[in-house]
């Protein structure tokens, strides 16, 4: 058994007396990332200020035995950075500067704690940005995307985190300082650990600096919003718009319930008496984008496109997307408590999901609104309820279960962007055999074999005692302060 | 002739290595041919049991990559298990079997207006060939390489256990991504067994634009020109046939008819007066030079730099190297003749690698004549080695796959 007062006493003098907490009221501010209903207070919360005091902070914990969990802005959804109360958690908030522009090779190189969109600000007066784009961007960190692989909106067209990184520095759980990838240059020799390490969930070393690519912007954008009837016109629509050989850069789908929420809490102004709404962005030379939005809009009206309206200048664009990015968090208006799902399904499964969803939701008794991903069918079903009444929180948890088990069943994934963490560790049996898990665990070992970087996350244990129930109330206080907003 | 303990297992055919049978100059002691999942997994059970070494093959297009194994007791060859699995064009995915080539699936592909933004740079490469070594070419600059466009893989372990990671969606972030890791393990890690990849439309025109440059400063030039525009090129690679030559550089345009027109002509403006515009590529597009190739990989604003240190080294090594490559991506293959001296070709490579290796770059031999590859260092400076080789461990306890023929004797 770790004596921690001691432990603590011993980062102290590794680190500084500023950069070891464990006073317990300070301690709790750490207990959750943005999935707030798994609580868990860490033993003892660190703030390194360089990957030196990473590594060092790492080789303590190693030689103790004892677990931890790097965490970044906290904003992750699925429990990925849940410390250990038995461990340390490593803050990586201290860590934040860009290091390095470097505009003629299109890299720059961050440090973990650096804040998404700030890689966008510091390169945009180039004619440059970094693509992806999870709509938690204005706090997320680079390290925690890098940890879950993180899309956002955009991904669609331009990819992932995995294909915006050419290069890692990683504190390894042998407490070494690694390269991972070639840096800014491509291709190093041998395996590509820098690719396997990219969406491990912090389960094999904590990244301490990152090397992205910056794309040149683009010179057009348009942004179209639709509104439908039905789901399934609309859900018809984007099957269409992308058999048309089209790729654009977002496509997102709203339903009536979803709609109703975003206009009562931010006055998005979006199609009345819609039943689904889509919003389609276009991206790209002038040319192209002018004949991909003639396209989306013969593609909308033929399936149905009752209103369509394209965005006149960057005011009513971001008026498009504040409904479409505050809708999660709208929810909260409707509902007094409520799940957020991640499911990925075939796109052209859509339709056909969306009913069979539907009808589930009724024959349960729970409402469920829709919010998604539409163009690469990653699904974010909100099922409300409300905790107070009895049995209504295990009503809409067996949905959610029965949700993924239907994304499997198409032939989709259980996670499309909030990763397995905690909070899905249970289910992926779902989608992987034994066989599968053994091998992903042949990597985990070959990086940790004392199993102490970020333990019991990913892959599946037995359910831990204490755990409740994956839910999001409306009086959520990360939420309510906008730190938490769920996109 | 089969060995007739092999008689009446699934596999295609048994028997023992003949002529053909070699991989990089090492004599297979046995082959078998494997048509279906089933049976490359009942094979490789087997040879678990008889702790045989085993090497994968597609159409063998590739085979003499890489270092020589230490030693071939089984060459699987896949080639019998050639079937598209299945495409799903609504979702742009297609799952496939190892042993398709590329060039067929393309064929099928079009049909329905899509493809594989992977370009054919051996001809007759496989699937498991593509995967194994993570060849791609000039597309790449647009759509990424074969790792980026891979969503999904099922591997054959070293121990015959059929093990999946990934899926049929190209958003999916459920467990580890081990496609990554297997994409250029040259077959060390596991024998893969079902690939699936995200497609894309083919674009409705393509176009061209070449140019002659007058040295290694106007490419610089010519690179920032085409990166820092707006007009998205799909490729930018320039070729230099032999020592002294002058540089060509060409930029491919893709899109819609009236999209690419008008690109082509901002571009050919950017790129100065010697252009030329033209439906087809250039003789020497997505092709890579040499019977000894190197891979040299540095950063963009380093190529000048490179490009000189390749003309000093052919002067002082007296060797006559040719390259071309993915400028704006910092990637070259210089191309060197089998005739060459192999202790110039190790020095060659040597003071290459030494100037991309500064600049945190690398220089990688992917293939030589056996006296070039016992003169030459293959892989250069490796790291984080150890990390590697405990992967391998892992996945591999006993070395069996492909002993020897990657970095660091993995």
């Amino acid at each position: 058994m770790t004596d921690f007062v001691q432990f603590a006493e011993h980062l102290r003098q590794l680190l500084g007396e500023g950069e070891v907490v464990t006073d317990h009221e300070r301690l709790r501010t750490f207990e959750c990332d943005g999935l707030a209903h798994f609580r868990v207070c860490p033993a003892i919360v660190v703030l390194p200020q360089s990957g030196d005091e990473v590594k060092a902070v790492v080789g303590a914990c190693v030689a103790q035995g004892v677990p931890y969990v790097a965490r970044g802005s906290g904003t992750g959804l699925s429990g990925g950075a849940l410390p250990r109360a038995d461990g340390v958690l490593i803050v990586t908030t201290k860590m934040r500067s860009v290091v390095e522009v470097d505009v003629t090779n299109q890299r720059a190189t961050v440090e973990p704690g650096a804040v998404n969109l700030d890689i966008t600000r510091a390169v945009a007066p180039f004619g440059f940005y970094y693509a992806p784009d999870p709509s938690s961007q204005l706090v997320c960190s680079i390290g925690g995307n890098v940890a879950e692989n993180s899309g956002g909106a955009h991904c669609l067209k331009y990819g992932f985190t995995t294909h915006h990184v050419t290069g890692l520095e990683v504190v390894t759980p042998d407490g070494e300082v690694v390269d991972l990838g070639g840096g800014k240059a491509l291709d190093a020799p041998g395996y590509d650990l820098l690719g396997a390490f990219i969406g491990s969930e912090g389960t094999i070393g904590i990244t301490t600096k990152v090397v992205v690519r910056l794309l040149r912007s683009p010179e057009a954008v348009e942004t179209v919003l639709a509104g439908f009837s039905s789901i399934d016109d609309a859900a018809e629509a984007v099957s269409s718009i992308i058999a048309a050989g089209i790729v654009p850069a977002a496509v997102e789908l709203m339903d009536a319930l979803a709609v109703q929420a975003a206009e009562a809490s931010v006055h998005c102004n979006y199609p009345v008496g819609a039943g689904a709404v889509l919003i389609i962005e276009v991206d790209g030379p002038r040319v192209d984008v002018d004949e991909s939005l003639r396209l989306v809009e013969h593609h909308s009206k033929f399936h149905g496109a009752f209103e369509m309206r394209v965005a006149k200048n960057a005011a009513e664009r971001n008026l498009f997307w504040k409904g479409r990015k505050s809708a999660f968090a709208a929810v909260g208006r409707i509902s007094p408590d409520y799940i957020v799902q991640d499911g990925v399904i075939p796109r052209t499964m859509l339709a056909s999901v969306l009913n069979q969803m539907a009808k589930m939701a009724s024959d349960a008794g729970v409402r469920v609104a829709n919010v998604f991903h539409a163009g690469d069918g990653n699904l974010h079903p909100l099922v409300l309820f409300d905790g107070s009444v009895d049995g209504e929180c295990e009503r809409a948890e067996r949905l959610c279960g029965a949700i993924l088990d239907l994304c499997v069943a198409s032939g989709g994934s259980i996670t499309g962007e909030h990763g397995v963490g905690a909070d899905k560790a249970q289910h992926m049996p779902r989608m992987f055999s034994d066989d599968d898990l053994a091998t992903m665990q042949l990597l985990r070992t070959a990086f940790d074999p004392a199993g102490l970087c970020n333990p019991g996350k990913v892959f599946p244990n037995p359910r831990l005692c204490g755990e409740v129930p994956i839910r999001h109330s409306a009086s959520d206080p990360s939420v309510k302060t906008g730190m938490g907003e769920i996109f | 002739m089969t060995t007739p303990d092999r008689q009446g297992h699934k596999s295609q055919f048994v028997g023992l290595g003949g002529q053909r049978d070699v991989v990089d100059g090492v004599p297979a002691t046995s082959v078998a041919g494997v048509g279906t999942v089933e049976a490359l997994a009942e094979v490789m059970r087997e040879a678990a049991e008889r702790k045989e070494t085993v090497v994968a093959r597609g159409r063998g297009t590739k085979l003499d990559w890489g270092a020589p194994p230490t030693r071939v007791d089984l060459l699987v060859d896949l080639s019998g298990m050639n079937r598209v699995l299945e495409h799903a064009s609504g979702d742009l995915i297609v799952r496939v079997e190892p042993g398709v080539c590329l060039s067929e699936l393309q064929n099928l592909l079009a049909r329905s207006g899509q493809r594989l933004a992977i370009d054919e740079v051996v001809p007759g490469s496989t699937i498991g060939g593509l995967v194994a070594s993570g060849l791609c070419g000039p597309l790449r600059l647009a759509y990424g390489c074969v790792r980026d466009l891979l969503i999904g893989i099922s591997v054959v372990r070293a121990d015959g256990v059929l093990a999946k990671s990934g899926g049929k969606v190209v958003k999916n972030v459920a467990g580890y991504d081990l496609g990554k890791l297997y994409t250029g393990s040259f077959g060390t890690l596991g024998i893969v067994a079902e690939a699936i990849f995200r497609l894309h439309p083919v674009p409705e025109a393509r176009v061209w634009v070449t140019t002659e440059l007058s040295d290694e400063h106007d490419l610089a030039r010519c690179i920032a020109a085409v990166t820092t525009s707006q007009l998205v090129a799909s490729a930018l690679e320039i070729d230099c046939p032999e020592d002294g030559a002058p540089l060509e550089l060409a930029v491919l345009v893709e899109g819609i008819s009236v999209s690419v027109e008008r690109r082509a002509q901002a571009l050919a403006h950017l790129l100065g007066d010697r252009h030329t515009i033209s439906t087809t590529p250039p003789i020497w597009w997505a092709a890579i030079p040499g019977e000894t190739t190197v891979k040299l990989a540095t950063v963009g604003s380093d190529l000048p730099r490179v490009i000189g240190a390749i003309t000093e080294q052919a002067g002082r090594t007296g060797t006559r190297p040719c390259f071309r490559g993915s400028a704006a991506l910092g990637l070259l293959y210089v191309g060197l003749s089998g005739g060459s001296d192999p202790r110039a070709v190790a020095e060659f490579v040597k003071e290459i690698r030494t100037v991309c290796e500064e600049a945190g770059g690398s220089a990688v031999v992917l293939r030589a004549p056996a006296v070039v590859k016992r003169a030459v260092d293959i892989w250069g400076t490796v790291r984080p080695i150890g990390l590697m080789r405990r992967v391998k461990a892992s996945f591999d306890p006993l070395h069996r796959l492909a002993p020897g023929r990657f970095v660091g004797g993995i």
